[in-house]
């Protein structure tokens, strides 16, 4: 095990192309729970396609489908392994 | 098992179900709503095998868990007691997310068959998805369905017909022993008469991963004392665990995945800054062409049919008031209605058809940042953008925006957009109290400068009556934007057809109803009560003027005789009591009656004020004669009526007015409900009155008259 805690990046500061792995979804009532049902979850792997020509929202891939998302709401989500190459979701 | 089975057909949005619905009832889905919320659900009655199946289509869903008030009544309809079967409407190509649900219905203990749709995208993008794996892992009949061609379809109509039969349980799923305790304690949430102990445990389920207090209220604090009890992260625990068994299955079932590469290439367009923005400026050019210029002809040959009809019935019938009711009441009324069926079955069809594709996600996608900025929702851009043609069909097209209060704030701000009605109004003032040679800044017109003006003011008070309305009436926090961007795919015509007929059989049999009755009360306002003495004087004249042979005279007499019978009646009397009202505006009572006219339609004010200047009904914006006649009107001190600052202010008071019964009627429609257009009526027409008050008020300081 190693000593230091894998580092953790917010879904927002993803760029196009990036990928990671979903560690928690911060806050709680109903937003998260959404998040959560929608498959947003620990070891779900999530892939940042674009940003929308004004800079929010964001669109991921996860479970082989798109989704639509603003930053505020994707900075609640904490990714590990962030990978550059690696691209879509499980499905 | 009762003689007609209820059946719900549940499913993601995207997944195919309307497609699949369509298919299975032969397209006789009838629109029903359900009472105090705007969400609707299509149902059809259908023979299915040996039974009379029930078949309603729910709106799409991710799970059966309620955040809103429209959600709420769909997953209440999920557990009402008189439900027979369920049918899950389940993608192929995004099977897990989709599953989630499906595992969630077939938890609750309702017999449930699967359809498993888009496996012809699957196939052709290399997945091999197993429907005998999926059913052998969730325990329910799983048929693949090509809704479009037919095939599975009557595998799925056996399937049902089964269930129907000998409506079983599926088996119960398994859930991790952590979660025991807080399952049972569920069972005990609801009362026993309202389901089976699965039904109910199921439903307190859905309450809970709702976490949304404000929309179940009472049962809310049951549910927290549940969730209190747990150790650990109850809800992230419920859902992790459900997905763990859909992951298994889908693990089971599917080889390969779906790219959507197509897609993604178009949508490297699509979304693009410059690209995006100059095939979206196109569209939007394009469906503004179509609902000008396209409907066009059509409308006209409506309204000469209408015409043709009026006339055929004041040859057939003697002259007098029944015939009068007849002609400009009813006729006229119907008429009313039916000129609005092409824009609004080409608005539909066109919003429709850019939804099913999917590209409507995309603008949402693109634009949301600044309707966001100003309190909107990013499917409101379409219809709001289309308020410049006509507010009607903008209005039926706000169904795109699934929250109900985004919904109805689109709605109520809608019709402050300048809708091409205004334009004869506003292309008849500005002839009237400008000077068509008359320069801004040396090449600027007066009349394009003013004219812009109005758009502009139009915009800006759209705008700033939804941030009004966002903090007052319509109150709550903008909901958030989780909006799942669907392949792109071909528009099934059939789906297509079936939402344009909705669309405008809804208007025409709903809406219609009422404009009919504004119509004939318009018409009696202003035909009565006539003035006899009037009558018989203007006849002896048209008598000696026909006797001379003196057409023209007696085309002037027939004028003479509107504007005097107009004057008479009982709107023209309102007018002249509204005058004191009027007077800080500018108006007069001849402005005052063609308000009252205009009611009807914004362009009826120009052919009022035809009749009240003795030009007659026929003048329109182009009339020299009217423009003659206005520039030559007098009030009763001697000054000009039609002054360039009186001129202003009619424009904009038609800006923002609430003068069209028909966009009122709409509201109502789709509101289902007196209360919005009755509030659109006062709100509008307050902002009118205040706004042209302090104009006229301004500008008369300002040394205009």
């Amino acid at each position: 095990m190693s000593e230091v805690a894998a580092p953790e990046v917010r879904l927002s500061v993803l760029r196009p192309g990036e990928s990671g792995e979903v560690v928690r979804v911060e806050g709680g009532g109903s937003m998260r729970a959404r998040l959560l049902e929608l498959g947003i979850l620990p070891g779900t792997r999530i892939s940042m396609t674009r940003t929308a020509p004004l800079g929010d929202p964001i669109e991921i891939r996860l479970r082989g489908y798109a989704l639509s998302i603003r930053k505020v709401d994707a900075a609640s989500i904490l990714l590990k392994d962030t990978d550059l190459a690696r691209a879509g979701g499980n499905e | 098992m009762s003689a007609t089975a209820k059946v719900l057909v549940l499913g993601n949005p995207n997944a195919g179900k309307t497609t699949l619905f369509n298919a299975l009832t032969g397209s006789r889905g009838k629109t029903a709503n359900y009472p105090g919320v705007t969400v609707e659900r299509r149902e059809a009655n259908v023979r299915i095998g040996a039974f009379d199946c029930d078949l309603v289509d729910l709106p799409g869903m991710y799970s059966l868990s309620a955040r809103s008030a429209e959600e709420r009544v769909a997953s209440e309809a999920f557990f009402a007691t008189d439900v027979g079967a369920a049918l899950v409407v389940c993608d192929a190509t995004t099977l897990s997310r989709h599953l989630y649900l499906a595992y969630s219905v077939i938890e609750s203990g309702r017999p449930t068959v699967i359809a498993l749709t888009m496996t012809d995208d699957a196939e052709s993008q290399g997945m091999q998805v197993s429907a005998a794996a999926l059913a052998e892992a969730l325990g329910v009949v799983v048929v693949p369905v090509i809704a479009r061609t037919g095939k599975g379809l009557p595998e799925l109509r056996a399937a049902i017909a089964n269930l129907v039969v000998s409506p079983v349980a599926p088996i119960d799923p398994a859930w991790g022993d952590a979660f025991f305790d807080v399952l049972a304690h569920l069972e005990g949430a609801f009362p026993e008469e309202s389901g089976s102990p699965r039904l109910r445990r199921s439903h307190a389920l859905s309450v809970l991963l709702a976490q949304s207090d404000e929309t179940h209220g009472p049962l809310a604090p049951r549910v927290r004392a549940i969730e209190a009890e747990y150790d650990g992260d109850l809800v992230l625990d419920l859902v992790a665990d459900r997905y763990r068994r859909v992951d298994a299955a889908v693990r089971a079932a599917v080889h390969g995945q779906s790219l959507h590469l197509g897609t993604e290439r178009i949508d490297g367009i699509l979304t693009h800054p410059v690209w995006g923005l100059t095939v979206f400026a196109i569209v939007m050019a394009l469906l503004f062409q179509a609902l000008f210029s396209g409907s066009e002809p059509i409308v006209a040959w409506i309204e000469n049919l209408v015409a043709s009809a009026q006339d055929a019935l004041g040859a057939a019938l003697p002259e007098g008031p029944f015939t009068s009711l007849l002609k400009d009441g009813v006729v006229a009324g119907v008429g009313n209605v039916l000129v609005f069926v092409p824009q609004i079955a080409m608005l539909s069809l066109f919003i429709v058809v850019l939804e099913d594709v999917g590209y409507l996600a995309r603008v949402a996608f693109v634009i949301d940042r600044v309707m966001r900025a100003l309190g909107l929702h990013g499917k409101a851009f379409v219809p709001l953008l289309s308020g410049f043609a006509c507010a009607v069909p903008a209005i039926i097209a706000t169904r795109t925006i699934e929250d109900r209060r985004d919904r109805l704030l689109t709605m109520l701000a809608l019709p402050f957009m300048s809708c091409s009605a205004r334009l004869p109004v506003y292309a008849l003032i500005t002839a009237v109290v400008f000077d068509p040679s008359a320069r801004v800044l040396g090449f600027i017109s007066v009349g394009a400068l003013v004219l812009f003006a109005m758009y502009a003011l139009s915009v800006v008070t759209t705008l700033s009556a939804v941030a009004v309305l966002r903090r007052t009436v319509i109150k709550g926090h903008p909901p958030a934007m989780l909006l799942e961007l669907p392949p792109y795919r071909v528009p099934s015509v059939r789906n297509v057809a079936l939402a344009v007929r909705d669309r405008t059989l809804s208007f025409v049999t709903s809406a219609g109803t009422l404009i009919l009755a504004i119509t004939v009360v318009l018409w009696v306002i202003l035909s009565f009560p006539r003035d006899a003495a009037i009558d018989s004087r203007i006849d002896a004249d048209v008598q000696t003027a026909t006797d001379r042979g003196d057409a023209e005279r007696v085309r002037e007499l027939a004028n003479e005789r509107q504007r005097l019978q107009l004057e008479a009646s009982a709107g023209g009397r309102l007018g002249k009591l509204c005058e004191p009202l009027l007077e800080p505006l500018g108006f007069d009572w001849r402005i005052g009656v063609g308000v009252i006219a205009s009611f009807a339609a914004r362009e009826v004010f120009v052919s009022t004020l035809g009749i009240v200047h003795g030009t007659g009904n026929d003048s329109d914006e182009g009339s020299l004669p009217l423009r003659a006649q206005l520039r030559a009107a007098r009030r009763t001190n001697g000054s000009p009526l039609y002054t360039p600052l009186v001129g202003v202010c009619i424009m904009v008071f038609f800006v923002l007015a609430a003068q069209c019964m028909s966009t009122l009627a709409a509201i109502k429609r789709e509101t289902q409900s007196w209360k919005w257009p009755l509030f659109s009526m006062v709100f509008m027409n307050t902002v009118a009155y205040v706004v042209t008050f302090l104009v006229y008020q301004v500008g008369r300081a300002l040394g205009f008259h």
